[in-house]
C-alpha cells in the first residue's frame, strides 16, 4: 500500500507504480517503451478522473484531513508577499494553532488569519493538531479588531478538527472566546472573507468563519460535530462514521447547494496537495474576485448584508 | 439514607438505594441527596431541594411562568414549527424523533419565549427546554431566541435568557451551528442599542450554546452547581487521558476563574435580576 495514496486511490496508486516500473526498465534498455508509458500515463488520469467524479462524503473528509493537503502557511507563502506575523492575545499566551498578520494580497494590505496545522510531529504538537485555544481566538479577535482600525479587508482560513477540548482551555474560557469572536465579526466594519481549505471543524472553525463572503474548497468539508463525534453519539458507535457524514452533507457542493457557502474553488485533478502551486492560484483568484466585489459595497450596506444573511440561516414553517 | 430510615430497625429496612426514581405521585426524591420529598413542598420551593439545595432541573416553560409576573405575559413565536431541510436520519429519523419529543414535552422546539414583566419591570424572557432533544439549538430554537431579542431591542425591554442545552442539534448539521452565527449576531446588535442582556445558565449549558449567547450576556450569571462548558468532561478525559479535577465546568468554578459575574440560587432569581435591571436602566428597585 502506497501511503501517499489513500485507500479509494489504490488502483491509481498500481497504476503509478507500474508506470514507475517502466521507466525505470526504459532507462536501462533500448526498446522504446514510450509509447507504453503514455498509454498508462492516460489511463491514470482517467482514472483519476472516474474516481474522484464519484467520490462519497467520507472521502471527500479523508481528502480535506490528508497529511499532505496544503495547510494556510502553504497559501500565505504562495498567494501573498510581505507577510509580517503578529504574535499573541496581549492576555495569556500566543497560540500557535491559530496564526495572523498583515501581508500584501496583489500589492493591497490584508489581514490574514489562519488555523495551522503541523506538518512534522514536532510541529504537529507546536500547533496542537491545529486546534486553538481561547487564546487563539482572543488573539484573532485582537487582530481583525485591528485590521477593522485600519480599513484592512481580513481574510480568514478555516482548517481545524476543532476548538482544543482541555482543561486550560475550559479554565480560560473557551466558549466565551468563541462567543465573543461571533459577535465582534458581525459588526466589524471591513469585509471579511473566509474560505474553508481543509477541515472546517465546527464552532472552531465559525469562530474565524463570520464574514461576507464564504469559500470553499471543492473536497473541504465544514460540518457541526467531526462524522466520527456524530456516529458516536447518534449511531452509539464511531465506525458509522461514513454514514453520518454522508448524512450530515458536509461537503463544499452539498453545502453550495443549501446556500450555506458562495462559491467553490475547483481544486486539481487528485485534489489539492497534487499540485499545490495550482490551488494557491485558483485560491488567490477566488480572492481577488471576492474582495474587488466587496469594495464596491458601501461599508454600511455590507454590514447590513452580512447581518441579513446570518438572520437568514435555517429552515422552520411559520 | 435519611433519618427516618436510621430511625428503623434493620430487619424492617427496605432497600431502596437502588431504585432510580420514585413513580409518580405525592412523594419525590432528590436525585442529590436522596432525601424523600412531598412534592408540594418541592414545587412550592421551586424544585430546589429543601435538604440539601440542589436545584433540580425544570422545564423552560414552568421556568418563566414562575419568574415573570403573572400579570401580562405574552408568548413569542410560538407557531414556529421545525422542520427536516436535510432529510436526516440516523437510528432513527430526525422528523420521528421531533414528533417524539413533541409528545414528551408538549412543546414544539426546545425553546420558550415570553414577553412579560419582573416585578413590573417589562421583559423579555426565553428558556431552553432541555428534556426536547437535549435543549439542543436548531433553527426553531435560534429564530425564537432573535425574535426574543428584536422585541426587546423595540420594546427597549431588558432580555434574560435561562440556557439549558447540550449545544447544537446535529440533525440539522451546519444549519445548527450557524444558529451560534445568528444569535450572536443579533445580541451584538442588542448590545448597540444599548438594551441589558442577562443570561442565565442553568445546568447543563454546554457546546454550541455556551460557546454562542449564553456566554455573552453584559451579566453572567449561574444556578449553583450547573454545569457549563464548551467540551463535555467525557470528551475532555479521553483528550487529556487524565482525570478531571473537582468541581470541574461547575457554576463554582467558572466563578472562580473569572466567566460568569455571580451565582444566583433559584429561590432569589426573581428579586436579584430585578435589582440589576432596575440599576441598569435607572430605575428604582422594584
Amino acid at each position: 500500500m502506497d501511503l501517499n495514496f489513500l485507500d479509494f486511490e489504490q488502483p491509481i496508486a498500481e497504476l503509478e507504480a507500474k508506470i514507475e516500473e517502466l521507466r525505470y526498465v526504459g532507462s536501462d534498455n533500448e526498446i522504446n517503451i514510450g509509447e507504453e508509458i503514455s498509454r498508462l500515463q492516460t489511463k491514470s488520469r482517467e482514472l483519476t478522473e472516474s474516481i474522484f467524479s464519484n467520490l462519497k462524503s467520507a472521502q471527500i473528509a479523508q481528502l480535506a484531513r490528508h497529511p499532505q493537503r496544503p495547510y494556510f502557511l502553504d497559501y500565505v507563502q504562495r498567494v501573498f508577499t510581505d507577510f509580517e506575523e503578529l504574535h499573541g492575545d496581549r492576555a495569556y499566551a500566543d497560540d500557535q494553532a491559530i496564526v495572523g498578520g498583515i501581508a500584501r494580497l496583489d500589492g493591497r494590505p490584508v489581514m490574514l488569519i489562519g488555523e495551522q496545522k503541523g506538518r512534522d510531529t514536532k510541529e504537529k504538537v507546536r500547533r496542537n493538531f491545529g486546534m486553538p485555544r481561547p487564546e487563539g481566538y482572543r488573539k484573532a479577535k485582537r487582530l481583525m479588531e485591528m485590521a477593522e482600525r485600519f480599513k484592512l479587508p481580513i481574510l480568514t482560513f478555516i482548517d481545524t478538527p476543532g476548538a482544543y477540548p482541555g482543561v486550560g482551555a475550559e479554565e480560560r474560557g473557551q466558549s466565551e472566546a468563541i462567543a465573543r469572536n461571533l459577535f465582534v465579526m458581525s459588526k466589524l466594519k471591513t469585509p471579511i472573507v473566509c474560505t474553508v481549505i481543509g477541515e472546517g471543524g465546527s464552532g472552531g472553525a465559525l469562530a474565524i468563519g463570520v464574514g461576507d463572503r464564504m469559500l470553499m474548497l471543492e473536497y473541504a468539508t465544514y460540518s457541526v460535530i467531526s462524522p466520527e463525534g456524530c456516529a458516536s453519539i447518534l449511531w452509539k458507535s464511531a465506525e458509522k462514521a461514513p454514514e453520518a457524514a454522508e448524512a450530515m452533507g458536509l461537503t463544499a457542493s452539498r453545502l453550495k447547494e443549501l446556500g450555506l457557502i458562495d462559491y467553490i474553488i475547483g481544486e486539481p485533478l487528485g485534489a489539492a496537495h497534487r499540485d499545490v502551486d495550482a490551488i494557491a492560484e485558483a485560491v488567490k483568484q477566488a480572492l481577488l474576485n471576492s474582495l474587488e466585489h466587496l469594495e464596491t459595497i458601501p461599508i454600511d450596506k455590507l454590514l447590513d448584508q452580512r447581518y441579513e444573511r446570518m438572520m437568514s440561516y435555517g429552515n422552520y414553517n411559520e | 439514607m435519611n433519618w427516618f430510615t436510621k430511625l428503623l430497625p434493620s430487619r424492617i429496612r427496605t432497600e431502596t438505594s437502588t431504585k432510580k426514581s420514585i413513580p409518580e405521585g405525592l412523594w419525590d426524591k432528590c436525585n442529590a441527596c436522596g432525601a424523600v420529598l412531598y412534592r408540594a413542598e418541592i414545587e412550592r420551593n421551586l424544585y430546589v431541594c429543601p435538604k440539601c439545595d440542589h436545584h433540580m432541573r425544570v422545564s423552560g416553560r414552568w421556568r418563566l411562568e414562575h419568574f415573570l409576573d403573572e400579570e401580562g405575559r405574552i408568548e413569542l413565536g410560538e407557531n414556529l414549527k421545525p422542520v427536516d431541510a436535510l432529510k436526516f436520519k440516523d437510528l432513527k429519523k430526525y422528523k420521528d424523533r421531533l414528533i417524539q419529543a413533541q409528545k414528551a414535552t408538549d412543546e414544539s422546539d426546545a425553546m420558550v419565549v415570553m414577553q412579560g414583566h419582573l416585578k413590573s419591570l417589562p421583559v423579555v424572557t426565553a428558556a431552553f427546554e432541555f428534556r426536547f432533544m437535549g435543549g439542543s439549538m436548531g433553527a426553531v430554537v435560534g429564530e425564537r431566541f432573535v425574535r426574543a431579542v428584536k422585541m426587546a431591542g423595540e420594546k427597549r425591554a431588558p432580555l434574560i435568557c435561562f440556557s439549558a442545552s447540550g449545544g447544537a442539534r446535529m440533525q440539522e448539521a451546519l444549519f445548527s451551528l450557524m444558529q451560534m452565527a445568528k444569535t450572536s449576531a443579533a445580541l451584538a446588535r442588542l448590545s448597540q442599542q444599548g438594551v441589558p442582556f442577562i443570561s442565565v445558565m442553568t445546568d447543563p449549558t454546554m457546546g454550541g450554546v455556551s460557546a454562542s449567547l449564553a456566554m455573552l450576556g453584559d451579566i453572567n450569571v449561574a444556578e449553583p452547581n450547573a454545569l457549563i462548558g464548551f467540551a463535555g468532561p467525557r470528551v475532555i478525559e479521553q483528550t487529556v487521558r487524565e482525570t478531571l479535577p473537582e468541581g470541574f465546568q461547575r457554576s463554582e468554578f467558572l466563578l472562580e476563574h473569572g466567566a460568569i459575574d455571580m451565582i444566583i440560587d433559584r429561590r432569589d432569581m426573581r428579586d436579584r435580576l430585578a435589582r440589576l435591571l432596575s440599576m441598569m436602566t435607572h430605575k428604582p428597585t422594584p
